[in-house]
């Protein structure tokens, strides 16, 4: 199986946990990653915030590049990165005259056939939860984790088309296949105002101190998450050390995957103790 | 007591214009706060999401450029995703910014501004983000000491999470004049 | 004992007698000996229902049928959840064939509601239906009383018991069968009557329909478009009109009255007053040149005081029927004889000057009263200019402004100058939902007619402004949210939430004093021109009719319902039915549904040549009456009437209510009720008190 692969920019700095246990996971269960060829930034929340065709055209670029490698579907681990690729698609695909200007700014003609898909979406709707079942060493028993989607993946979910926007049961899913038991709570779509976490850090405190305690208060051993702005943003912004996962590093553990040092020590919060305790590390 | 007499024609333009560019029938709106009751930033707005719309009605340019609510938007479409009409209140949002720079009106949160500058910045440099730079970036500009961001950026960093050196993209050329043709 | 409560019912000052003896001694003189013990009925049975929890929530049920099966002469008590279920009405159906029944109680809700129910359920078991009574434990007990259960399980006992004093010296009574006449009135030639009347006429049934004006369509035919479709009115209402005009069924009366009503369902006997018109209709051909030579003008009603009309005219161009009227009022030769212009140019020799109102008795067995709506008028709302401001019309007036074949040829100009007005004001709840100065309720209509009206304003005058000052928007209708929704998203509408606080004339302009509520600032608007969206309200002489018809009205005067939700379009009194704004503002889709209930009602009443009544009415023992007529006098149904040649009262049967006011009046205590005599209401008393 294989799939064109967008990075995104904090692949190997702030979201290195979730680069290197993804590229792990996907070589246990067989996947090629085909990275695009010199990728750009998708231009994250700056670029939409104050210039919308350069918010659409840099994705487009990187659209592009993926429809020319003709690899197969566009995979995207990031879910800001996803998100903004996904606006970047609705548009080419909805608006003619924004399309036509876009396709003259980057220089190609877009195709619909190219599918962008969100990570997880890949490891549900592709590789099939009973192949991942398959490839678990250590079940996750015992760990209760409670799934937090954020915004990007599911909303607007005319643009995103992934899962519910209310209550999302994707990680859930994935969760369970891996042997944990993910706990319900009401806050999986909650956001975290990862936006404003350098500039209004008192603001993001409050959304990251409710989701965090309200993680804790429903019995949540860690969060889980596949964002990288939401699992920094949540790491740096609480005091109660709640562990922070990205969902694939939990695919790690379980799939008893090799060398999970390397990303697990670089936690703000270290996870190793949770992990300790349930017999997983 | 303020009074609003009859609406003058810019006014009416203002709304014409701001439907016009978000794409959205901002006349349908209900008033039904749905918007603003899931909003995770509306208290930090001094207007919050339904009197913005309400006010592009009314023809309120300056007050509505000049908000801090335009700045403090996240774009985490909870609103538009909720809205029965179907507004995309981030869409608005990201077009009164754009709207404010063009106008030259000061932005309110001028912080919020810069730092979205100063990603930009580099990623117009390099083609990909790079936070160091980018982060220094936005510091000096603002002189802002960023005070509760100072210690977990720089744990990041001891982390090496922040790595010193940027990712460049080869087609640097390609880069520059996407950013070129999209200038405003 | 008896004495003592006779005084407390204030029965003391009847002569010597006490009533106690008054009774006794009637009931011995009595032709009838049934009320003696001999009738009293034996083997009783009670049947107590819980209502699901409605009554054994709080009357504690069991111990109430336990006490009842040891009354005396109680064969038989149970109690059920649902006793009106059909499983409930079987217990009562077993019990009577095993046990042998001879009359039943069934204690449960208010006789409106079921009362039916178990009397047809005795009945398939061969009980007289009048043998089964109902006690009311749940709107008289257990409703009333949820905080004191001890006391209301002790209420519905007596009231139990009471019910029970009552059935055992009931009669068996037949219903009374009353011969009926078929064809039906219609009472107002607009949407309402015209629908009721087609409907019927269709069905096959006689109409009889009378419009006060001199042409068909009401109100209707002075709108323009109508929401939700935008359909020009006139169109849709000519096609019912000419239906109407040409229908065999339908005997149509224009400009003309009701002026006596009597009788009773299935026998209404009318006189209606067709007025002088001064033309002879028959022999009129619509050609026009009376009209057209009519040297008289005045300003015109029908076109709201934009217009000009002849002192002979039609109501409105093409009217159905297209015949015309002279106003005797206006016109010359009634003045002072100096015309007769009119007669002079009519080629078929027409005109009457000399015409009479005419009286014409009709028989009917039911009523539709359509008598639709005005608007609250204008010149009482102060803080809007009192009517006297030109460029404020109410919104019927823009009607005839936007009309095509209008006053302005369907152009919306100012009244005062003909200018088009840029700067355009519509307020909503003008005199609606204002309890405290006009009327309480929501006229229902405006919201919608003021979004439609904007939105043809806007579509007219692209570079105008209109603002809308509202409370809520109300927009109930199947696709009404839809339109509005719509209309605001094309037009660019402006609505303001608030009332508007004063109008008042300002060089030129109407200056408008509001707020936005949504944003909290004052707002004031120099409008070149205000649209009221006044309260709909009953229209002139519905109360005198209603009086006539022995009909009821509200306060504001509108036609009153038997029952708000389960009988909508009966009007109190049998046989008169409602249809239309007359009972309350609504628009066409609900009128026209509402006419179309109200004739579907009476095809089911009048589907037989005799109608059953209820036999529980007043009769009069011939031995004791002394024909002194003061029940005659009293008897607000006219049901009472002397009987020369014995020299006695007698009761119509057909007309009576049983509302038991002769039995009161009676001073020689020769009138009952049948199944509520005086010594049944005494021992029912006596268990009480």
């Amino acid at each position: 199986m294989r799939f064109s692969y967008f990075p995104g920019c904090t692949d190997h700095s702030s979201s290195y946990e979730y680069g290197r246990s993804t590229e792990a996971v996907l070589e246990t269960l067989g996947v090629d990653l085909v990275e695009i060829e010199d990728w750009n930034c998708c231009g994250a929340a700056a670029t939409h915030s104050l210039n919308r065709l350069l918010s659409l055209c840099l994705p487009a670029r990187n659209i592009s590049k993926a429809q020319s490698a003709q690899v197969g579907p566009l995979v995207v681990p990031c879910a800001g990165c996803f998100s903004y690729l996904k606006r970047t698609e609705y548009v080419l695909q909805h608006d003619e005259a924004e399309r036509k200007e876009i396709e003259g700014i980057v220089g190609f003609t877009y195709e619909p056939s190219l599918e962008i898909l969100a990570l997880m979406d890949v490891f549900l709707n592709r590789i099939g939860l009973g192949k991942i079942e398959e490839k678990v060493k250590k079940p996750l028993k015992g760990l209760k984790p409670v799934c937090y989607y954020g915004c990007a993946l599911v909303r607007h979910p005319k643009i995103t088309q992934l899962d519910d926007p209310e209550n999302p049961q994707y990680l859930d899913r994935l969760m369970k296949g891996l042997g944990a038991e993910p706990v319900d709570w009401s806050y999986k779509t909650d956001c975290c105002g990862a936006d404003l976490a350098m500039t209004y850090a008192d603001v993001v405190k409050k959304l990251v101190g409710k989701i965090v305690s309200m993680a804790k208060e429903a019995g949540a051993h860690c969060i889980v998450t596949s964002c990288g702005l939401c699992q920094m943003n949540l790491e740096m912004r609480q005091d109660i050390g709640l562990p922070i996962f990205y969902f694939t590093e939990l695919m790690g553990v379980a799939f008893d995957v090799k060398n999970q040092e390397k990303w697990l020590k670089k936690h703000l919060i270290n996870p190793k103790g949770l992990l300790e305790s349930l017999g997983l590390s | 007591m303020e009074a609003l007499t009859n609406m003058e024609k810019a006014n009416k333009t203002f709304l014409e214009e701001v439907s016009k560019r978000s794409g959205e029938k901002l006349s349908l709106c209900y008033q039904c706060l749905k918007c603003t009751a899931g909003c995770p930033t509306a208290p930090n707005m001094e207007f919050r999401p339904n009197s913005i719309i309400r006010m592009i009605q009314m023809g309120k340019k300056q007050e509505v450029l000049g908000s801090s609510a335009i700045w403090f938007c996240v774009y985490c479409q909870t609103c538009g995703t909720r809205c029965p009409n179907e507004i995309h209140i981030g869409v608005l949002m990201d077009a009164l910014r754009e709207m404010a720079m063009e106008e030259g009106v000061h932005a309110k949160e001028k912080n919020i501004h810069l730092f979205h500058e100063a990603f930009i910045q580099s990623v117009r440099r390099g083609g990909r983000a790079h936070e160091v730079t980018m982060l220094m970036e936005y510091i000096l500009r603002s002189r802002d000491l960023m005070k509760g961001s100072l210690i977990p950026g720089v744990k990041l960093f001891l982390k090496g999470k922040f790595p010193l050196l940027p990712s460049f993209v080869k087609g640097k050329g390609e880069i520059k004049r996407i950013f070129e043709k999209c200038k405003k | 004992m008896l004495e003592d409560r006779g005084a407390a019912f204030g029965l003391e000052g009847r002569g010597k007698r006490t009533r106690e003896f008054a009774l006794s001694e009637t009931l011995l003189k009595r032709s009838d000996p049934r009320t003696l013990s001999e009738a009293i009925m034996k083997k009783l049975g009670v049947f107590i229902c819980h209502c699901g929890v409605n009554i054994a929530g709080t009357v504690d049920v069991k111990s109430v049928a336990g006490k009842m099966g040891e009354v005396k002469d109680v064969s038989h008590s149970a109690d059920y959840i649902y006793m009106c279920s059909e499983p409930g009405q079987q217990l009562i159906r077993d019990a009577i064939r095993e046990k042998g029944l001879e009359g039943v109680v069934v204690a449960c809700c208010s006789p409106s509601m079921h009362e039916n129910t178990f009397r047809k359920a005795v009945k398939s078991e061969g009980m007289n239906p009048y043998l089964c009574e109902i006690a009311n434990i749940r709107e008289q007990c257990s409703w009333v009383h949820q905080k004191e259960k001890q006391k209301a399980t002790e209420k519905a006992e007596e009231i139990i018991l009471a019910t029970l004093k009552k059935v055992r010296e009931n009669e068996k009574l037949e219903a009374i069968s009353v011969s009926i006449n078929r064809s039906v009135l219609v009472i107002g030639g607009g949407i309402a009557g015209m629908t009721a009347a087609l409907d019927l006429a269709e069905g096959g049934y006689e109409v009889i329909l009378l419009e006060k004006e001199q042409a068909l369509g009401g109100h209707m035919t002075q709108l323009s478009k109508t929401f939700p479709d935008l359909h020009p009115a006139l169109p849709d209402l000519f096609t019912k009109a000419k239906g109407i005009e040409m229908h065999p069924g339908i005997d149509l009366h224009c400009y003309s009255e009701m002026e006596e009503v009597k009788g009773y369902v299935g026998n209404f006997e009318l006189t209606i007053r067709k007025k002088a018109t001064y033309v002879d209709w028959e022999k009129c051909n619509g050609c026009g040149l009376c009209i057209r030579d009519c040297p008289v003008e005045y300003v015109s009603q029908f076109e709201r005081g934009l217009g000009v009309r002849k002192a002979i005219d039609l109501l409105y161009p093409k009217s159905v029927p297209d015949k015309p009227v002279v106003h005797r009022v206006h016109c010359r030769y009634f003045i002072d004889g100096s015309c007769r212009k009119c007669e002079e140019v009519c080629p078929e020799k027409a005109i009457r000057f000399n015409q009479e109102d005419e009286r014409i008795g009709k028989k009917v067995g039911a009523i539709v009263v359509a008598t639709g709506f005005d608007l609250y008028p204008r010149e009482k709302l102060g803080e809007y200019g009192y009517g006297e401001i030109p460029d404020v019309i109410d919104g019927l007036t823009l009607e005839r402004m936007l009309s095509v074949d209008g006053p302005t040829k369907g152009k919306i100009i100012r009244p005062s100058d003909g200018k088009v007005p840029k700067e355009m004001v519509f307020i909503q709840c003008v005199a609606s939902r204002d309890p405290d100065r006009y009327m309480p309720y929501c006229s229902r209509i405006c919201c919608m007619y003021t979004a439609k009206q904007a939105k043809i304003y806007k579509e007219q005058v692209p570079d105008g402004q209109p603002y809308i000052f509202y409370m809520d928007i109300r927009s109930d209708g199947k696709g009404y949210e839809e339109f509005l929704q719509k209309t605001i998203e094309e037009k660019g509408l402006l609505y303001l939430r608030g009332r508007v606080s004063r109008i008042f004339q300002d060089n030129g302009t109407v200056r408008v004093l509001g707020v936005d509520t949504l944003t909290g600032n004052m707002v004031e608007v120099a409008a070149d021109m205000v649209v009221l969206a006044t309260a709909v309200v009953p229209s002139d002489g519905v109360k005198d009719l209603a009086a006539k018809l022995r009909a009821t009205v509200d306060r504001h005067g509108f036609l009153t319902e038997a029952h708000i939700k389960l009988y909508p379009v009966e009007s109190s009194t049998k046989g008169i039915y409602l249809a239309g704004c007359g009972q309350s503002p609504k628009d066409i889709s609900d009128t026209v549904s509402q006419a179309s209930a109200t004739a579907s009602k009476i095809q089911a009443l009048l589907s037989t040549d005799q109608l059953l009544q209820d036999p529980l009415i007043a009769f009069v023992d011939e031995h004791i009456c002394s024909g002194c007529g003061i029940c005659v006098e009293i008897c607000p149904y006219e049901a009472r009437e002397m009987d020369s040649r014995r020299g006695i009262s007698v009761v119509h049967s057909a007309l009576c209510q049983g509302c038991g006011a002769c039995i009161g009046a009676c001073p020689n205590f020769a009138c009952e009720l049948r199944n509520s005599s005086s010594i049944q209401t005494l021992r029912m008393m006596d268990t009480f008190v």
